[in-house]
């Protein structure tokens, strides 16, 4: 999509990044998304629930084409499915609590109709196929003005509510039972959490689908956590991988041909690798004695 | 910190109480006094209600009948003079997250915000004083910089009940700390905790499966066994024909050479860990 190549001229070629309004929206959503998908992201690897954040980008997908189905934004569609997929799994109680009991066979089969009723909506439509494409693999064209300042408000809105609820957060994900006996609302805190993971997946898909979305919300985490297990440091360092992938990922889809969702979920994937690999190396190489009883 | 009340009054105290779950007592008719100070083991066999005990005292659980006071007052949660540590199995190995961290959050783990890595420098770090204050009294200095998924199960407890403790808990519930590990650290958690209660005149309540090795340390047992609850002093309680008739099996009590007493036979195989409904 690039008019002119590359250059070794770094002030140059953010000149030309920047240069056309569409990218200049997609830079600012793409940053907004990464910054609140890195800070849900750090508490649903915590908590380990990977897959009910799955689960929520798949009921989102309806729920954007039932946003062009309607001609409102598909962005507000998103946000009304997902926060109802939310609200439907904090209603089911601890079923998808903290991930350890949620794989069933329901869960697998909504997720398969939501899949279905997306198709349907986009046929109703008569859509493209290039609109269903985009919703599953993301797509940075066509960010409009008003995306980008519904995106800054559910950002602002969603680290304004991490900001607050952070350390009951913390206490109930790592040590549910205790939180509870000491006075924390753990059900009600996870039904919050629930539906800010919902509004951060709705952010996320825009840019990078509904596919894709673990590269931002899982991936930058679990290489953090595999870092750091100060808390502190590991919300910090994730939401810094996961900018810092994105705006890789943004820029290096303006000069090549290739979705901007391939690039992230790589080099997303190749860090974490990369950690995992150098963790396990550097263990083997000055493995601690092992304690056995005190 | 050393209360030299000479007569202390009841830390807990259960009057004709009773709890339902699903429609049936679980207990009923219970009267229970336990000592500020003392050392407590609540004992019995797997679904009898240890646990719904301790939760009724925390305020976890609702009485369907009678009442219950800690230290004089009605239960509520999030009450900073108890610390409570849930039956659990280890932590898993993949949670990344510090020992020390996990001992702050029984702190202010409970209160709004953030926790922000710097706040606590600013406000003089007393919080951090008073967390390092109780890994050095469980004795877990060397490991609690760890990711406690790493630690062992011996770790993790010490670590869990410093967590119990650091909000300056005058009261300890205990659920079942002892499960899952080796005799060794059995032992040492049994000693760490009588010295807790002795020198703190912290009050500890319990939860076991297996009353050999606490036996040397307790001053009370409490037994759950059929809808109804036994205490006493281990010597008045732990005899042949009163386990025996509470468990409903045959239970032999033996005196070793040096006096000491042994349970035998009243458990179902010794690699059985039961899990109760809550």
């Amino acid at each position: 999509m690039a008019q002119q190549g590359l250059s070794w001229d770094l002030l140059a070629d953010l000149q030309l990044l920047l240069q056309f309004h569409f990218m200049q929206n997609a830079l600012l959503v793409g940053t907004l998304v990464a910054i609140l998908a890195g800070a849900i992201g750090y508490f649903v690897v915590l908590r380990g629930q990977s897959f009910a954040t799955h689960m929520l980008s798949q009921v989102g997908f309806p729920g954007a084409a039932a946003g062009v189905l309607v001609h409102t934004s598909p962005v507000l569609g998103l946000i009304v499915f997902c926060v109802a997929g939310a609200l439907g799994i904090g209603w089911t109680g601890r079923s998808v609590d903290a991930g350890r009991r949620g794989e069933s066979a329901a869960v697998g089969s909504i997720l398969a109709f939501s899949l279905a009723l997306g198709l349907l909506f986009f046929r109703l439509y008569a859509g493209s196929a290039q609109g269903i494409y985009g919703f599953l693999f993301g797509t940075i064209l066509g960010i409009t003005d008003s995306d980008v300042l519904l995106t800054a408000a559910t950002t602002v809105v969603g680290l304004a509510v991490i900001a607050v609820i952070g350390r009951p957060l913390l206490f109930a994900s790592v040590d549910p039972d205790a939180a509870e006996a000491r006075g924390v609302r753990v059900r009600a805190i996870s039904i919050a959490f629930l539906i800010l993971v919902a509004l951060s997946v709705a952010e996320t898909v825009q840019v990078i689908g509904t596919l894709l979305i673990f590269a931002l919300l899982v991936t930058p985490a679990a290489a953090a956590q595999r870092l750091t297990a100060r808390p502190g440091l590991g919300l910090a360092l994730t939401i810094a991988l996961s900018v810092l992938f994105m705006w890789s990922g943004l820029a290096i889809a303006y000069f090549s041909l290739y979705p901007v969702g391939f690039f992230v979920t790589s080099l997303a994937f190749a860090t974490y690798l990369a950690i995992r690999l150098f963790r396990a190396a550097s263990r083997d190489h000055h493995r601690p004695a092992m304690e056995t009883a005190t | 910190m050393a209360a030299s009340n000479p007569q202390p009054g009841a830390a807990v105290h259960f009057q004709d109480a009773g709890v339902r779950i699903g429609g049936r007592f679980v207990w009923r008719h219970v009267d229970l006094e336990v000592r500020q100070g003392s050392f407590v083991a609540i004992l019995g066999p797997n679904g009898a209600g240890k646990s719904t005990l301790v939760r009724a005292a925390l305020g976890l659980t609702e009485l369907a009948e009678g009442t219950v006071t800690v230290f004089g007052r009605r239960v509520r949660r999030g009450n900073d003079d108890i610390g409570y540590l849930p039956q659990r199995r280890n932590f898993d190995a993949d949670l990344r997250i510090r020992g020390v961290d996990l001992v702050r959050l029984g702190l202010d783990g409970a209160r709004w915000g953030f926790p922000l890595p710097f706040a606590d420098r600013l406000s003089g770090g007393a919080k951090a004083a008073r967390v390092d204050e109780v890994i050095r009294l469980v004795g877990a200095q060397g490991y609690a910089e760890r990711s406690i998924g790493e630690l062992s199960g011996g770790e993790q407890q010490r670590l869990l009940i410093a967590q119990a403790l650091v909000s300056g808990a005058r009261m300890l519930f205990l659920d079942e700390p002892l499960d899952s590990l080796d005799l060794n650290n059995q032992q040492a958690i049994s000693a760490l905790i009588q010295s807790i209660c002795q020198e703190r005149q912290v009050t500890v309540l319990l939860v076991a499966h297996d009353v050999n090795p606490i036996l040397p340390y307790l001053d009370t047992v409490v037994y759950v066994a059929q809808g109804q609850v036994v205490s006493g002093k281990p010597e008045d309680v732990i005899k042949t024909e009163t386990l025996t008739r509470l468990y409903g099996a045959p239970v032999e009590v033996l005196q070793t050479s040096d006096g000491r007493l042994v349970v035998v036979g009243q458990h179902e195989p010794v690699s059985y860990h039961g899990h109760e409904a809550p």
